[in-house]
């Protein structure tokens, strides 16, 4: 990238909309730490949470380290197993990311190809994308993602159910969210396709596929982009759920969701620190990523400036 | 604010409680599976139906037989034993209960498609003797008989007939029975209403034989899975007694005003089963190193069970060497040595059995059966680890956990006993270390197989000398203890918790028996 | 429009002959029908009985054509796990799940929308704003947290209202209803709040949202000049044009609170379908899973195709071209 270009890009609308929005740097800053935070999770804590011959059940149930009772080496306490709950959260959070970045490229990749291919070759084709993409529209994303894992585990033998669960929740939530993109981004193909320098690409003879690539594609993704910030936020957040409801992500390799589940059931112990800290990052994560998709939304909607 | 809010906490739970007074509401962490008391040999369900049906004999409070609808048996021979049947009881339907009565129900919970056919073993027949007797032919001496008969209840013929329900319910004719939602004993209490996981409403039978020593009028029972939302309904007042109330809980329960914890040593003990077979299910070395005793006793000293009783079980199991608990016949001090916890000793007895690296297995777990069985099997599955084990660890539904021991699908699992109905230490032996045979060895590990136990158990099952009967019965107890058969591990708490108006005994098998309960105001 | 009707049945029998195809081969490829039904000691000739008798001898497309035909009837045999008949288990549980939703929906619009209008109108005014933030955080937080929190409050501490189930309900023939006593009308607040919030943001802001673009058409421009009063431009004009997307939305909605019911079935202890299914989820309970889905599906095809006439009543335009691309 030449100066130029970087110079250009900081000229555009959009950085300028972001060095004047507050919400999007706040965000953006919060985001960019937490995908570090996963990004580095087996650098940054102090255990592997998944490794079970690290957890030492003596030191079970330890409150965070600045309160009475707490140990130095376990900054935000451990849970009833001896898992430290800093390295947990950690671990969590690159599982929650995986799952939510994972399903994102899926259902994107799907719905863009889908969406590209309905727009521009059309007829039968389209027709039947998009009434599939209907049917899958009707129903709420949560409901399709339980049925496609209650279906793998009825498939899988249940040995392997552990193993196989994030690679589950990842096809269940991916192929959930892949229709937004395909309406999209065949709306937008069509509207291209009878633009004249797409009429000029064809009759110099260059491939369908090839218009798609370079020239249709560029120019829808703008709009993708909203859908999959916006997607990321709602991904991260189904995965949770589907652990809290004990169909996702089992006891041994916690994401988030399993472990404000798995808290949830101390509720009355007085052992606050096992909910509470996973789901402030929760929270956290699906806001700063909202408040990123929502920003993003309203930058690129000329009709709005 | 935290204070405050806890202040007017208890201000509020004040109004809550002032329900009817002789009304229990009683909630446990799931639903029975259905009110056809020969449907199930599921012990939760059973004495739920319990409070509706009743057996010919019934353990009493402090757990001793004594009569309810048979008033006194003798034994006429070995294989014929009569039972005189009390007199002037009548169904809640208003039917007279009378011989063929317990003729039609023993038969039907013996039926070759009855889940509880296990649970009666050895009976032919029910002959007629009179209107009020009645004689239960066998195939042995079975010294054990009025022990499986407290948990055979008695239904009404001809209500049955009138229902198309003589047979015992079989799924497999693609229709719901009617007794799994109706019913009509002569118990202590009637059915009101059923909602299957939400709600199911007894009311007091006032014309029941015998003498309450209750003095409710109405129980409302209602299944609440998660243990959170059970403690906040205690806590809040809308119910007066959980079962089970949360290990973990207990210190907020003792520190809350107007409700406290019920816990008592259980008989349930809890152990792991170990495959025995030709291989691992799910291995990563030829053959199946559990074989060895020696890789079994490495193991038993891996575990760390104080550690466990301290942790997960808040102190309050008891850590056991022995398949039984002290309170079964069968029990001896010595059986309850257990092998010391020696990391150190397991690591070296894996190496002299020929895998110092170790070797991968799976950990099979219910994660709703036992108190805090899932947590006690990742500690468990850590502890192994820490010593040279690779345990994949497998936690499921109870459904799905014991579907997989039937079919020997496992290579380390839980499991627990608690010798009901019998409250005998030859249940652990018929069930769970004879080789599988008929009746025998339901539960035995896979390719366990103890010659000298399986001669003793036979023993045991036709002595009627009740101190030879014993003696047999410690001998093979302690041979399957040297062979490491099981790995047991402790005996679990009973933990209830209950409003302070409630008053209940509670048994050491862990059922309620809410015709004991009382509630005042 | 009777072309546009005619059209939208058809799809409709479409998708749910789909959706019954699903279910149809969750049937059949997941788990052996037969072993779930037999006692475990049956021998061959019994288990090719019950296979005879359910038909699993046949070629598959009759098998399916058998299943659809047992389904429109409402049959879909026994479920697996307790051996109850699965439309016996789904008619307890409708109730429940209907009510929650019904009053779900309800608060939803009754709340979101004036919320809508509000920060919509005075767009830079701090309420706006902070109500705008409240409303990320209200996406962004988690469901079962926030019932979590909802029962910590309001039950333990507070004690003013039950912490699960429905309170006392009074049985209407087949129907069991909780609006009519004191304390099932209390058990209904918390977990309907619970259920609603969700969809209250997302209501309100897309009320915003139209009600932003539509102040800025022409037309209300014109009405500004021509000195109409505020109060009716907002009211008469502005809000009536942004209540047809809405109804729209609020269809599908309908459709994501009886999913998101789930959630709020298995946190409150709420009797209704939603927790039927989770379970059957957790155990592979094939019959209960598959009815829900068709049963839930129905439901969705049916609110949708309602919906797309309303509005084809409301929007003239869509009675020529049939398409929902209009506004």
């Amino acid at each position: 990238m030449t100066t130029s270009t970087l110079s250009r890009l900081y000229d555009s609308d959009i950085a300028w909309n972001f060095r004047h929005s507050w919400m999007a740097r706040i965000s953006t800053v919060t985001l960019l730490l937490l995908f570090a935070a996963a990004l580095f999770a087996p650098l940054l804590a102090t255990q592997n949470p998944y490794d079970i011959s690290q957890l030492f059940l003596l030191d079970s149930e330890l409150p965070p380290s600045w309160v009475e009772g707490g140990d130095p080496r376990y900054l935000l306490g451990t849970d009833q197993q001896a898992r430290d709950l800093y390295s947990s959260i950690l671990y969590g959070l690159r599982l929650s990311l995986i799952v939510g970045f994972a399903s994102v490229v899926l259902a994107a990749g799907l719905g863009i190809s889908l969406g590209l291919i309905g727009g521009f070759v059309g007829g039968m084709v389209d027709g039947a994308i998009m009434r599939v993409a209907d049917i899958l529209l009707s129903f709420p994303a949560i409901l399709v993602a339980l049925l496609v894992n209650g279906v793998a585990r009825g498939i899988l033998p249940p040995d392997q159910h552990a193993d196989a669960a994030i690679w589950v929740m990842i096809l269940a939530i991916g192929l959930t969210n892949w229709v937004q993109y395909a309406r999209t981004v065949r709306g937008s193909t069509m509207v291209e396709r009878r633009k004249e320098y797409v009429q000029a690409a064809r009759i110099n003879g260059v491939s369908g596929m090839g218009i798609m690539m370079h020239h249709i594609l560029p120019n829808v993704l703008g709009p993708v982009l909203v859908i999959a910030t916006i997607n990321l936020g709602m991904a991260v957040l189904t995965e949770a759920t589907l652990s809290f409801l004990g169909v996702g992500m089992p006891a041994t390799q916690p994401s988030l969701g399993t472990l404000i589940r798995i808290g949830n059931e101390y509720l009355f112990s007085g052992v606050w620190w096992v909910v509470i800290f996973p789901s402030v990052v929760l929270v956290i994560l699906v806001l700063a990523v909202n408040l990123l998709g929502d920003w993003l939304r309203d930058a690129l909607n000329p009709k709005l400036r | 604010m935290l204070r405050y809010l806890m202040m007017t906490a208890t201000a509020a739970t004040m109004l809550t409680t002032a329900a009817s007074a002789e009304s229990l509401r009683y909630a446990t962490s799931r639903d029975v599976y259905g009110l056809d008391p020969h449907a199930s040999s599921d012990s939760f369900t059973n004495i739920f139906t319990h409070h509706i049906y009743e057996p010919l004999v019934r353990y009493d409070a402090d757990m001793k037989i004594e009569p309810a609808l048979a008033t006194s048996w003798e034994v006429l021979e070995p294989t014929r034993v009569r039972f005189k049947l009390r007199e002037g009881v009548t169904f809640q339907g208003g039917e007279a209960f009378g011989a063929d009565d317990v003729q039609v129900s023993l038969m039907r919970a013996v039926d070759p498609k009855s889940p509880l056919r296990g649970n009666l073993p050895g009976l032919t027949a029910v002959e007629i003797v009179d209107d009020l007797t009645v004689d239960l032919i066998l195939d042995g001496a079975t010294p054990l008989l009025n022990n499986y008969l407290t948990n055979i209840q008695i239904m009404d013929k001809g209500w049955l007939e009138a229902h198309n329900s003589v047979a015992p319910i079989d799924a497999s004719q693609g229709e719901e029975g009617y007794t799994t939602n109706n019913a009509n004993g002569t118990g202590p209490f009637a059915l009101e209403s059923r909602r299957p996981d939400a709600l199911n409403v007894l009311v007091v039978n006032e014309g029941w034989w015998d003498t309450p020593q209750h003095n409710l009028t109405r129980i409302e029972h209602t299944p609440i899975g998660s243990d959170a939302t059970r403690v906040a309904a205690l806590l809040s007042g809308e119910i007066d007694l959980i079962e089970p109330a949360p290990l973990q809980d207990a210190g907020r329960i003792e520190g809350t005003d107007g409700v406290h914890m019920l816990q008592n040593p259980g008989l349930r003990s809890i152990m792991m089963g170990i495959n025995m077979g030709e291989s691992l299910v799910d291995g990563n070395v030829e053959g199946n190193p559990l074989k060895d005793v020696r890789v079994r006793q490495a193991m038993y000293h891996a575990i760390n069970m104080d550690l466990i009783r301290d942790r997960i079980m808040r102190g309050k199991s008891r850590v056991t060497g022995s398949l039984i608990a002290p309170a079964v016949k069968g029990f001896s001090e010595e059986m309850d040595e257990r092998l010391p916890y020696d990391p150190e000793m397991a690591k070296s007895l894996l190496a002299e059995a020929g895998y110092p690296d170790g070797f991968a297995f799976n950990l099979n777990c219910p994660n709703d059966r036992y108190v805090n069985d899932g947590d006690i099997c990742q500690a468990m599955a850590a502890m192994l680890a820490q010593s040279g084990f690779e345990p994949r660890l497998v936690t499921e539904p109870r459904q799905i956990h014991f579907k997989k021991v039937d079919n020997h699908e496992v290579d380390v699992f839980m499991l627990g006993w608690a010798t009901l109905p019998m409250l005998d230490g030859f249940s652990v032996l018929s069930a769970m270390l004879a080789t599988k045979d008929g009746e025998y060895g339901t539960f035995t590990p896979n390719g366990y197989s103890n010659p000298k136990v399986d001669e003793l158990t036979r023993a045991v099952a036709v002595e009627i000398d009740e101190e030879k009967r014993l003696a047999l019965m410690e001998e093979a107890l302690m041979l399957a203890k040297a062979d490491v058969a099981w790995l047991p591990l402790h005996q679990q708490p009973l933990s209830w918790a209950a409003r302070d108006t409630v008053e209940i005994p509670q048994a050491p098998d862990d059922l309620v028996r809410l015709w004991y309960a009382t509630v005042t105001n | 429009m009777l072309g546009f009707l005619i059209r939208r049945i058809i799809q409709s029998i479409f998708v749910m002959l789909t959706v019954a195809l699903i279910a149809f081969m969750m049937f059949r490829f997941m788990g052996d029908p037969v072993n779930s039904l037999v006692a475990e000691n049956a021998t061959t000739e019994e288990r090719d009985a019950v296979r005879e008798r359910l038909g699993l001898d046949q070629p598959i497309w009759v098998q399916y054509g058998r299943f659809v035909a047992r389904a429109s009837t409402g049959d879909f045999g026994l479920s697996w796990r307790n051996a109850r008949p699965v439309s016996t288990l789904l008619s307890e549980r409708f109730p429940a799940t209907a009510e929650l939703v019904l009053v779900a929906a309800g608060l939803s619009l009754l709340i979101g929308i004036p919320l809508g209008i509000l920060t919509a109108l005075r767009p830079s005014s701090l309420s706006a704003q902070s109500l705008q933030l409240l409303s990320l955080i209200g996406i962004s937080l988690p469901t079962f947290v926030t019932g979590i929190l909802l029962i910590l409050i309001f039950s333990v501490w507070l004690g003013w209202l039950p912490s699960f189930g429905r309170g006392t309900v009074i049985d209407i023939g087949w129907w069991s209803t909780g609006f009519l006593t004191v304390s099932g009308l209390k058990a209904l607040i918390l977990p309907s709040f619970m259920l609603c919030l969700f969809q209250l943001t997302l209501i309100m802001r897309l009320v915003r949202a139209e009600m932003m673009e539509v102040l800025r058409t022409d037309y209300i421009k014109f009405a500004k000049a021509r000195g109409l009063t505020n109060r009716s431009i907002n009211f008469r004009h502005a809000l009536k044009n942004t209540l047809i997307p809405v109804i729209t939305i609020f269809g599908l909605q309908l459709g994501g609170l009886i999913a998101f019911a789930i959630v709020t079935e298995t946190v409150f202890q709420w009797p209704g379908m939603g927790a039927l299914f989770i379970q059957a989820v957790s155990f592979g309970d094939v019959p209960v899973m598959a009815a829900y889905l068709v049963l839930v599906s129905l439901i969705f095809v049916i609110i949708n195709t309602t919906v797309d006439l309303l509005y084809a009543v409301l929007d003239p335009r869509l009675r020529v071209d049939g398409t929902k691309s209009a506004h």
